[in-house]
């Protein structure tokens, strides 16, 4: 009804500002990334300046390899929930091929370390893919399936562990040593999250079924109507999921000394929390695999940040409950502001 | 994806028009059935290259599910579907797209995170020497799409917030760059206004210039005459006939639709016209509309004319209190209205069925009883709790005196078609007993059929003393069931005409002109 002032424009058809409207575009796809981003920088040297060792080269190693793990679990679970599903027994998934890596090598101890990989990330795709099975075929939410796996993966865990706890951190030494080792100055493991976060971000960004993701966490029935192959693309993400959380599993049998029936126990919530700092929609369709690793290192940054400056761990979690909300009300004035502009953009050129 | 060569990527993003080559669709006897329930009892009709081909029939008469089976939402249980003579059957949606047809479906079907080129080529994005998706060239071929099309969308933003009309385009443009060889719409024009009825029967007919056969599917004759070759007649499921569309009425049409004659469309009939029950003075809104003062009688109705955004539901709305006023009054019965105050509004015998039966009447998960008795748990409420026998009751009464067609009063409202959902709609506003009661298109998107049962029943109303304030864009509705028509244009009211001198063209004059604009 708002008539802007109509300036006698001779208006043979010309497309609406192009470039403007794509720097503006490209602007919502940054700011949400860059909004975790600024709250880590802030993080980072709020705490630096209150206790200087926190950024000690120990202490950065120690950063990155506490957030290496949940880095990888969190690129998976982007995945999943941007196709609008959540993946909530990644936390089982890890327990269980962290578990059977310690068996794996009570039996073999002289398998090589690339085996022992390879039989996590199977395992875990396998568990994946067991959660994707069912969640496009019963056609019930994926919370509800996964919640229900959760439990499973994890009884099956504790019926296989009972007692018993491997440790396997130092034996054999040269998988131990993983966790230890630097390649360019970064420890493995990070090097490791690194890789993996930029795979998945080149996947998601530039393949046909990477932007299939998008579509169906946009709209899962259009998605259906528009040929996509939502349930091949849905079982996918799952299997993604299942396998990274799997290679966690490895990773953090290297790392930790012990692996016992509740290992990775209520990672899960850690896992979609941080993802959806990371700016990830929890509806899907919208967010990248690079602001839920951001989130990631985010959520662990704070544990340790909040330790240096001598917060109380009980306040702890009611902060990262803050940061949850935080982010997500981000995202809603980023999309409000956005539909606004667009608005404006349109009237003026009517 | 797997079949031909006319799914050649490379082809494909030329961005030539459509092929040279004419496509013929066929289809016969088709039928379709869920458990018990045939929707589709004989599915025929043959669609030529060149031409557009519009399809009719009431709601219910197994226009969706034809179309589903064309597309490959739905695989028919008998009787045959052939392209260019070749019997095909397509086992998903995938599959009949790659076959070169295009489906437009009632609701735009786009991912409202995405953007508008990626929207269009979702699937096939054009791809760089990496393998990766090159936006640039995606970017440019949406941009020369749309330049094609005469639309100025960019392609860049995301489709969420665009209109029904440019989602629409979008699709057609997706069509467009399939290089569709049947296209098929499925009420296309149901929530557009004129110009953009236009704007969309320009590239449709640009494209069967092109050699694409086109399906059309309107409940608006006048669009079915203006823009089709030949017409086929669908009734319960089943094929009835085909004709050029020069060469039959719509009286003859509407006669094969509904299997009987209807001889008035709108039966008003007539009522004793009482005392003012509706007052408004003045009302003004900034930038909505100004200065709008009308009576409604008892026992009349009153048509508010005008084409989509002259503000005719921005007026209403704000007569029932769900949006401010700055300035004026409402009056009901001799006593002021507080503003702003549905509740206010309601408790003076106000009812209001908006047009938006899905978003604003229904709850539409809700059975046919909870819904009709929404607006009454207050009188049936005992202690603060209702009773399920007492709702039921109400519900009942009502359903049955509206002839609400439903298997079981316990069914969700989701599952009745149109017409009756708009019946149950009216039936939960007038077990309040209103006074004055606003309806708001009441049969957009609905059958002939049960159309002319909604104009009965509010004609009933009418005739029991209730004031009636009529919104509908559809000429012939006002014309024949209000006693008097207001027209508005954006936002203020540009004409008053009774029943007797109201012609189509003073109405569509007052409608589009007010005092300087005149394109």
């Amino acid at each position: 009804m708002t008539r802007v002032a109509e300036t006698a424009t001779p208006s043979p058809v010309r497309p609406r500002a192009s470039r403007p409207a794509l720097r503006g575009l490209s602007r919502t796809f940054v700011s949400r990334e860059f909004s975790v981003f600024a709250a880590l920088a802030i993080l980072l040297i709020v705490t630096t300046i209150a206790n200087p060792r926190f950024l000690s080269p120990q202490g950065t190693k120690d950063l990155l390899l506490n957030s290496a793990i949940f880095v990888v679990m969190a690129v998976g679970e982007a995945l999943v929930i941007i196709t609008r599903n959540v993946d909530l027994s990644v936390g089982s998934i890890l327990g269980l091929t962290a578990f059977s890596t310690g068996a794996t090598y009570n039996a073999f101890p002289h398998m090589p370390v690339i085996g022992i990989f390879v039989i996590g990330v199977v395992l875990g795709a396998i568990l994946g893919a067991v959660n994707g099975l069912i969640v496009t075929a019963a056609k019930v939410p994926a919370l509800v399936i996964t919640l229900g796996t959760l439990y499973i993966y994890r009884g099956i865990n504790n019926a296989w562990a009972g007692s018993t706890q491997y440790f396997i951190g130092n034996d054999p030494p040269e998988f131990g040593n993983l966790s230890v080792a630097s390649v360019l100055g970064l420890p493995l493991l990070a090097l490791i999250a690194l890789v993996i976060t930029v795979v998945f971000a080149l996947y998601l960004f530039g393949s046909r079924s990477g932007r299939d993701l998008y579509a169906i966490g946009s709209d899962p029935v259009a998605a259906q109507l528009f040929g996509i192959k939502v349930t091949r693309r849905v079982i996918g993400a799952f299997v993604a999921s299942g396998a990274l959380s799997g290679l966690a599993g490895v990773l953090y049998a290297s790392r930790f000394n012990s692996v016992g029936a509740d290992t990775g126990t209520g990672y899960e919530l850690q896992i979609v929390a941080a993802v959806v700092v990371g700016g990830v929609a929890i509806f899907g369709g919208s967010g990248t695999v690079v602001g839920a690793a951001i989130g990631a290192v985010l959520l662990t940054t704070m544990t340790g940040a909040l330790a240096a400056l001598n917060v109380s761990k009980f306040w702890q979690q009611a902060i990262v409950g803050i940061l949850i909300i935080a982010a997500i009300l981000i995202t809603k004035l980023i999309s409000l502001r956005n539909a606004k502009k667009l608005r404006v953009s349109e009237a003026k050129d009517v | 994806m797997k079949k031909g060569s006319f799914n050649d990527e490379a082809a494909r993003m030329t961005g030539i028009p459509l092929a040279e080559a004419p496509v013929t669709l066929e289809m016969r006897g088709v039928t379709k059935a869920f458990g018990p329930v045939v929707a589709l009892a004989n599915g025929t009709i043959a669609l030529e290259a060149g031409r557009i081909h519009a399809l009719v029939g009431e709601n219910g008469a197994g226009k969706s599910t034809m179309v589903k089976t064309i597309a490959g939402v739905y695989q028919p249980d008998s009787g045959t579907l052939e392209l260019r003579g070749e019997p095909v059957v397509f086992a998903g949606t995938a599959e009949s797209k790659a076959a070169g047809i295009s489906v437009i479906y009632q609701e735009p079907t786009l991912f409202p995170d995405l953007t508008v080129a990626e929207n269009i080529y979702i699937g096939r994005q054009p791809r760089n020497r990496l393998g990766f998706i090159d936006r640039p060239a995606m970017r440019r071929e949406a941009a020369e799409l749309f330049a094609r099309l005469g639309v100025p969308i960019d392609p860049d933003r995301v489709a969420e917030g665009l209109s029904i009309a440019d989602q629409q385009i979008i699709e057609i443009a997706k069509a467009i760059s399939l290089e569709a060889r049947v296209l098929v719409m499925d009420e296309p024009t149901a929530a557009l206004s004129g110009v953009e009825v236009d704007r969309l029967f320009a590239v449709a007919r640009s494209l069967r210039d092109q050699g694409a056969a086109i399906l059309f599917i309107s409940h608006r004759f006048d669009e079915v005459f203006a823009l089709c070759d030949s017409i086929t007649v669908m009734r319960d499921g089943a094929y009835i006939a085909t004709h050029d569309a020069d060469s039959i009425t719509v009286d003859e049409l509407v006669h094969e639709m509904v299997g009987r004659d209807i001889s008035a469309l709108f039966p008003k009939e007539e009522a004793e016209i009482g005392d003012v029950v509706l007052s408004v003075e003045g009302l003004s809104r900034a930038g909505v509309f100004s200065d709008i003062s009308f009576e409604v009688r008892a026992g009349e109705i009153v048509g508010l004319a005008g084409l989509v955004g002259a503000g005719r539901t921005e007026v209403a709305r704000a007569v029932f209190g769900v949006d401010r006023y700055d300035t004026g009054s409402v009056t009901m019965a001799g006593t002021p209205l507080r503003a702003h105050s549905p509740k206010a509004a309601i408790e003076a015998g106000m009812a209001f069925v908006p047009e938006d039966r899905r978003k604003q009447g229904l709850v539409m998960d809700l059975s046919v009883t909870k819904n009709t008795a929404l607006t009454l748990r207050h009188q049936l409420a005992r202690f603060g709790l209702i009773s399920g026998r007492a709702e039921r009751s109400a519900a009942e009464d009502w359903s049955k005196r509206l002839q609400v067609k439903t298997g079981s009063q316990s069914l969700a409202v989701s599952t009745l078609s149109g017409g009756n959902q708009q019946k149950v709609v009216l039936a939960k506003w007038l077990a309040t007993k209103p006074k004055f009661l606003i309806v708001d298109e009441p049969t957009r998107g609905i059958d002939v059929g049960t159309k002319s049962e909604v104009h009965r029943l509010i004609s009933e109303l009418a005739g029991q003393g209730i004031a009636v304030l009529m919104i509908s864009s559809e000429l012939p509705e006002v014309m024949g069931m209000a006693d008097r028509i207001l027209v508005m244009h954006e936002g203020t009211i540009s004409g008053r005409f009774d029943r007797a001198d109201a012609t189509a063209e003073a109405i569509l004059h007052a409608a589009s002109t007010d005092a300087e604009v005149a394109a």
